[in-house]
């Protein structure tokens, strides 16, 4: 009885180790080793605060930390990792171009410290904390992900950083009144509703849809602000539902899915559950005409699932084959800013051994690049000054427009950008390939109608 | 409610391969009173296993399988030389932390080598309707093999050598080294076959859903369930536990909504352990 008792207790402190590992990170206990590669210029960026100094002489140079965390474990690891590789890309151009001109001649470059942030929020609010005080940070970017985002945006105001934040799309970090906070990525209370106008487009006569997804701050936002949208459109939304995000076995809920009968499923989650409900959505051949998923579609890797890929659309922050151009702008009456898309993905893939950048790359460079335009338009390193020039930035990049919310209820959210919907077709030859479906001007193929 | 009857047969073929799972942690607990905490990234390896021999080499994810059975066999007995031997006769926090140890090892290694993107083993078995159930190839074989790996352990305990030795071990050490067991080899071996039981759980859950090097988590805590379930150091009741979590996985779905699953299933684990500690099928203490 007593080994019984001891095996009890044992086991409870277990789970609760376990079930607190599960719903944060996979490694409570592991100290962060400060990132090796911060380097000692940190202290340089206080001599940036006098920009505009008497002597005209030799050109000035000043170098600007910028603070971030890495999910380099736990299961934000992959996407956060294609987040920094964009970023510290965008960072690497501006140096060896020589950094920044400022009109007075100052050169600003760019160095960065970062830690892992174990997917942890905890982690990520003790990181920011020690970025934005011991390591003096000049401006942040966010960590990956809407929940991460979230906890640094707290530190963030509290310090009164500038942060540029991607990878984040939940709107909810921008209307609790921060001032200091603006979004690359467009907000989660659009992220569907263009899903919802292509079915529309593909095929007026559907009207039962059905809204499943995994209980997370990012997928829950989504549908919720696509369901009001869809049902303004007059569609019947039949299962309204959501999913653990540790679900495996996709088996009874698609059973119940297949009962509710929709001819159309939205939602899902994050890679991992997005990867495994296509393929038993697959496995049991579901006959649904639109299925649409989160997150997972876009991904390169999500072609490894083979014919459960085929048909399945999914939302896009930024697709190789979006084409802006200094062209767009003009015709759209912004300014064009950076580089081309062909650039970005040739320098990326020559960068990174030829990995094909995602969204999440494009998200992380666009940050970087964001920061960089509104410094020029400030002409200075100032962060009020910089703060301005967010306010007021309306540009258009190889990543899309941008531009953002002024107003004291949403400050700081994405208004200008939008999303890319992709779907998944075999070509000619039998592989599996990308191709943008909407918005209509954009699109590169037509769509596989109804989902095969 | 046609629903209904495809959720139960879909969640009682999932539950033998959560049964297989079990039988690994039980089995370790039973002999040597050690918590296995590497459970969950050896579930993961076996899965990681399966895959790499399935792209790499072409073979047939059920031969690798059998290749991963070994490996986890070997590594199993690896882990005990290295990490819990010495440790066997201390308080049971230093097993909880050494195997804590190589939990947090294997899954360092792992995100280093295969980061934490999702794999798929991109193979079907394809599926038969009968009525408004769509029973899956790889589903109805993943059950048969852990049919047939449960056969084949309880023929192993009951009916060799050093399953006799396993037994009498659990049942004694101090005894059975009296009467000549070399009791730390059986340990070792015990461990070892915990381990492989792991890995070919994961290797069959690899023919089925896409995985990542974390994805072995989940299932450990199942694990947790399932072994009090079918009584603690009980291989044979882990496959009845598994059999029942399975069927309520896919019960619970149909009359509330889906995230309930795993609250209703910790809330069983919790009545089990007050009401009846020993487990379902659980030996008498």
């Amino acid at each position: 009885m007593k080994r019984i008792f001891t095996f009890f207790v044992l086991l409870l402190i277990v789970m609760g180790a376990l079930l607190t590992a599960c719903g944060s990170s996979e490694t409570p206990a592991e100290p962060a080793a400060p990132a090796a590669d911060t380097a000692p210029a940190a202290s340089d960026s206080t001599a940036a605060e006098e920009p505009a100094a008497a002597e005209p002489a030799a050109p000035e140079e000043t170098t600007l930390m910028i603070g971030f965390t890495t999910s380099q474990t736990g299961k934000q690891n992959v996407s956060s990792t294609r987040q920094v590789n964009g970023l510290m890309l965008w960072m690497d151009q501006v140096n060896e171009a020589g950094g920044l001109e400022l009109s007075d001649g100052t050169r600003v470059k760019f160095d960065y410290v970062t830690y892992d942030d174990e997917s942890n929020t905890d982690r990520v609010q003790e990181l920011y904390t020690r970025l934005a005080t011991e390591d003096g940070a000049d401006f942040l970017i966010s960590p990956y992900s809407s929940g991460l985002t979230a906890a640094a945006a707290v530190i963030a105001e509290q310090y009164g950083k500038v942060m540029i934040t991607t990878g984040a799309a939940s709107d909810s970090a921008y209307q609790q009144g921060y001032t200091q906070v603006y979004q690359a990525y467009t907000p989660a209370s659009r992220y569907l509703t263009g899903a919802v106008d292509l079915l529309t487009t593909l095929d007026p006569s559907v009207k039962r849809v059905a809204f499943v997804y995994e209980n997370s701050k990012f997928s829950t936002s989504v549908v919720e602000a696509a369901k009001v949208y869809a049902e303004e459109q007059g569609y019947e939304v039949v299962l309204f539902e959501g999913y653990d995000p540790e679900t495996t076995d996709f088996g009874p809920f698609i059973n119940k899915i297949e009962a509710a009968a929709p001819d159309a499923i939205l939602g899902g989650g994050h890679f991992q559950d997005g990867s495994t409900f296509a393929r038993q959505i697959d496995e049991k051949n579901i006959d649904v005409n639109f299925f649409t998923l989160l997150v997972a579609p876009p991904e390169p890797d999500f072609a490894d699932l083979g014919q459960a890929a085929v048909g399945v659309v999914g939302p896009s922050q930024w697709e190789p084959l979006a084409a802006f151009t200094p062209d767009s702008a003009t015709e759209a009456g912004l300014d064009w800013y950076g580089i081309s898309g062909d650039e970005f993905v040739t320098t990326y893939e020559g960068a990174y051994a030829g990995e094909e950048p995602s969204y999440h790359s494009a998200g992380g460079y666009a940050a970087g690049m964001i920061l960089a335009k509104a410094i020029e338009n400030a002409d200075s390193v100032e962060p009020e000054a910089v703060r301005d020039a967010l306010e007021d930035m309306d540009i258009l990049t190889f990543y899309g427009h941008v531009k953002f919310d002024t107003s004291a209820e949403n400050h700081g959210l994405q208004i200008g950008h939008s999303m890319v919907y992709i779907q998944w077709q075999e070509d000619a030859s039998g592989n599996l390939a990308k191709q943008v479906l909407w918005p209509l001007e954009g699109a590169t193929a037509d769509s596989l109608y109804p989902k095969p | 409610m046609d629903f209904l009857s495809a959720s139960i047969v879909d969640g009682l073929l999932l539950g033998f391969v959560y049964g297989v799972a079990a039988m690994g942690l039980t089995l370790i607990w039973g002999v040597m009173n050690v918590i296995n905490l590497a459970h969950g990234p050896i579930i993961a390896l076996g899965m990681f296993g399966v895959y790499l021999i399935f792209t790499a080499l072409g073979l047939n994810p059920y031969i690798g399988i059998v290749l991963v059975a070994l490996l986890g066999l070997l590594l199993g007995v690896l882990i005990y030389y290295v990490a819990v031997h010495r440790v066997i006769n201390a308080p049971h926090l230093s097993t909880l932390l050494a195997t804590y140890s190589v939990n947090m090892m294997i899954i360092g290694v792992g995100t280093a080598v295969f980061s934490t993107s999702p794999r798929n083993v991109d193979f079907s078995l394809g599926s038969v309707e009968l009525g408004p159930i769509t029973l899956l190839g790889s589903r109805a074989v993943a059950a048969v093999a852990a049919v047939l790996v449960t056969g084949a352990l309880y023929i192993f305990l009951y009916r060799t050598r050093p399953g006799r030795y396993i037994r009498a071990v659990a049942n004694n050490r101090d005894a059975a080294e009296l009467m000549g067991v070399p009791s730390t080899r059986i340990l070792a071996l015990s461990f070892g076959l915990g381990t492989m039981l792991a890995a070919i759980a994961g290797g069959l859950i690899a023919t089925f859903f896409p995985f990542t090097i974390l994805a072995g988590g989940v299932y450990e805590l199942k694990s947790f369930v399932i072994s009090v379930l079918g009584g603690l150091g009980n291989p044979i009741g882990a496959l009845f536990g598994g059999l029942i979590l399975g069927v309520l996985e896919g019960i619970i779905p149909t009359f509330m909504p889906t995230t309930w699953v795993p609250v209703l299933e910790f809330v069983l684990f919790v009545l089990i352990l007050l009401v009846r500690p020993s487990g379902i099928f659980g030996a008498k203490k």
